[in-house]
């Protein structure tokens, strides 16, 4: 049980990746950006390949995420410049992607098998932390990229990006180029989508062309999980509830697979979990003002019964 | 500082929705002009502004800020030399960020962005004392998110924010008809009393004769893309709604006798 929970938070935290990834398309641009799923598969199938053909580890995930981020730059150009509606955009990156992936691989799937990964490297590397070796320094290495999204949120750049999402015609009007700011802000988002992907390739031993299905889903799942248990009032609390988010959606599934549900069942399972994130909270505040709006009544009737008028006060 | 020089604008050229919205517009601004712009809905005044800022390309015509013909700039390579102020409210400020990153924002309009902090300690203490010239306590919730604010708050700031980096022309489009009497009235003496303290070279689009005739050092009438009416400095002081009003009336009128004439 200890160690399939360790399995699904190490999990969680190379997910957190790709979550952030999402939050910044998502939350931050305001861009639902579906290239997540080709961008996914692009990173693992780069960095695995080139570590099955004896590249330093280091080296092919550095140029996972470079793919990553000309990926993001294409469907930043084609919904920019092209004037193709974002939905559209990422829907197009990402089939187009699928027949690259597959080119990148040169055939389905990619194995591992006695590779040294940076996933093997790290856990020689910190084996006096034990069996927890893994988990301790990804989550370090996740915690410095999220303060990292913190800190360039906060320059000068970060703030139009963020303004772009926010009021585009109002930074417009600042002297900020939107399209460059959009562009850039999808590059950075699918860096850390192949990022994401190439480290999970590396820890699950093997590249997939179809790793990446869904992702997306997984993604606002995280962000939205995150949101609401975590809270976004800052940018900061917002990354930080992201990651978090990532972490107790793979503790969700790894329970419900223990209480005997099916893998291929894991879509639905993620599909429902963000209907409940997304319908759960305004149907909590809905019935608490309900319940108050009660209260209030009441006093108000027991009010005007003290009164002796029977007429209506207004509390 | 402003020049305009014969812009012509249609919209929808060719089809039965065909708009003449600017027809032969010409306009010249010395540095430190206050033009106030009045003219009913339909008039042009908001294609002006739009042409001005670069949302627009003219048919015809050009737009000149500062000696340098303009019309190859797009919007945002415009914008460090404009400022300007929306009718909305909600149109001039960023809802979701706080009052100190939305001044970061407008600080950078004539510099280039960088990785360096939009907040820095140095600059927040710049802004705190910048936000107090409004006088409405805003420099003690300078990390409180902009959405929170009033509409007249708001209003307020979007103004600060656009004069920021004092811009070559200020073009501030009905920017207080959004806004009850009194609200209106403090966004107007906060108006008057930027412009005059920073020398604007300003336009400003109004729906209130009143407004009109307080603010500025010269008013334009338009209607239907023209201006039929401009009053010079030394006519303008003096002036009263009525007058103006009866001003219009006569013009249009002697219009719609040359129209009976050619009917005739």
């Amino acid at each position: 049980m200890l160690s399939a929970m360790t399995g699904a938070v190490e999990a969680g935290i190379i997910f957190a990746l790709m979550a952030l990834g999402v939050y910044l398309t998502f939350r931050i641009l305001d861009l639902p950006d579906l290239t997540v799923d080709g961008s996914f598969t692009s990173g693992g199938a780069l960095a695995a390949v080139m570590i099955a053909n004896g590249y330093s580890p280091l080296l092919s995930t550095v140029a996972a995420i470079l793919l990553g981020c000309v990926v993001g730059s294409v469907t930043g150009l084609l919904h920019t410049k092209g004037k193709i509606n974002a939905l559209l955009a990422g829907i197009l990156s990402m089939i187009a992607l699928y027949s690259i992936n597959l080119r990148i691989m040169g055939r389905a799937n990619v194995p591992l098998l006695g590779d040294d990964t940076l996933i093997t490297q790290i856990t020689d590397f910190g084996s006096f932390l034990g069996d927890a070796s893994l988990l301790v320094i990804i989550l370090i290495v996740v915690i410095a990229i999220k303060l990292i999204i913190d800190w360039f949120l906060d320059t000068e750049i970060g703030l139009a990006l963020r303004a772009t999402g926010d009021n585009e015609k109002m930074i417009r009007s600042f002297a900020a180029n939107t399209d460059n700011t959009k562009i850039l802000g999808l590059a950075l988002s699918n860096g850390l989508v192949a990022l994401s992907g190439a480290l999970w390739a590396q820890y699950q031993g093997f590249a997939d062309v179809n790793m990446g299905i869904g992702m997306i889903v997984i993604g606002l799942a995280s962000v939205i999980i995150g949101e609401a248990i975590f809270g976004h009032k800052t940018v900061r609390r917002a990354t930080l509830a992201v990651v978090g988010g990532a972490i107790i959606y793979r503790v969700i599934v790894a329970l419900a697979l223990r209480v005997g549900l099916d893998p291929s069942d894991m879509k639905l399972i993620t599909a429902l979990i963000v209907i409940l994130a997304l319908v759960m909270p305004k149907m909590i505040s809905g019935l608490k003002e309900k319940r108050e709006r009660a209260v209030r009544r009441k006093r108000a009737l027991t009010a005007s019964g003290t009164a002796g008028g029977g007429q209506h006060v207004e509390s | 500082m402003l020049n305009l020089k014969g812009l012509n604008k249609v919209f929808n050229r060719n089809t039965v929705d065909e708009k003449i919205a600017l027809a032969e517009i010409n306009l010249s601004l010395q540095p430190g002009d206050f033009v106030t712009i009045i003219g009913s809905n339909g008039a042009g005044k908001s294609t002006l502004m739009n042409i001005v800022s670069g949302v627009y390309e003219p048919d015809l015509g050009t737009v000149e800020i500062d000696g340098k013909v303009v019309n190859d700039l797009s919007e945002h390579k415009r914008a460090p030399m404009i400022g300007r102020v929306f009718q909305d409210p909600m149109a001039g400020t960023a809802p979701t960020m706080t009052i100190e990153e939305n001044l970061a924002m407008a600080f950078a309009r004539d510099k280039r962005r960088s990785l360096m902090r939009g907040v820095s300690k140095k600059r927040k203490e710049m802004f705190r004392e910048y936000v107090t010239s409004l006088h409405l306590g805003l420099e003690n919730r300078l990390t409180a998110k902009v959405g929170l604010l009033s509409g007249g708050e708001r209003q307020a700031l979007s103004l600060l924010m656009a004069t920021f980096t004092k811009p070559k022309v200020l073009l501030l489009d009905e920017h207080t008809a959004a806004l009850d009497p009194a609200r209106a009235q403090v966004i107007t003496d906060l108006t008057r009393e930027i412009v005059e303290r920073d020398k604007l070279t300003t336009l400003m689009v109004t729906h209130n004769m009143q407004q009109a005739l307080d603010l500025g050092n010269r008013l334009i009438m338009m209607d239907k893309g023209r201006i039929i009416l401009d009053v010079p400095p030394e006519k303008k002081q003096g002036l009263t709604v009525e007058q103006l009003l009866e001003e219009f009336a006569r013009i249009k009128g002697e219009k719609l006798d040359n129209d009976r004439v050619m009917l005739a």
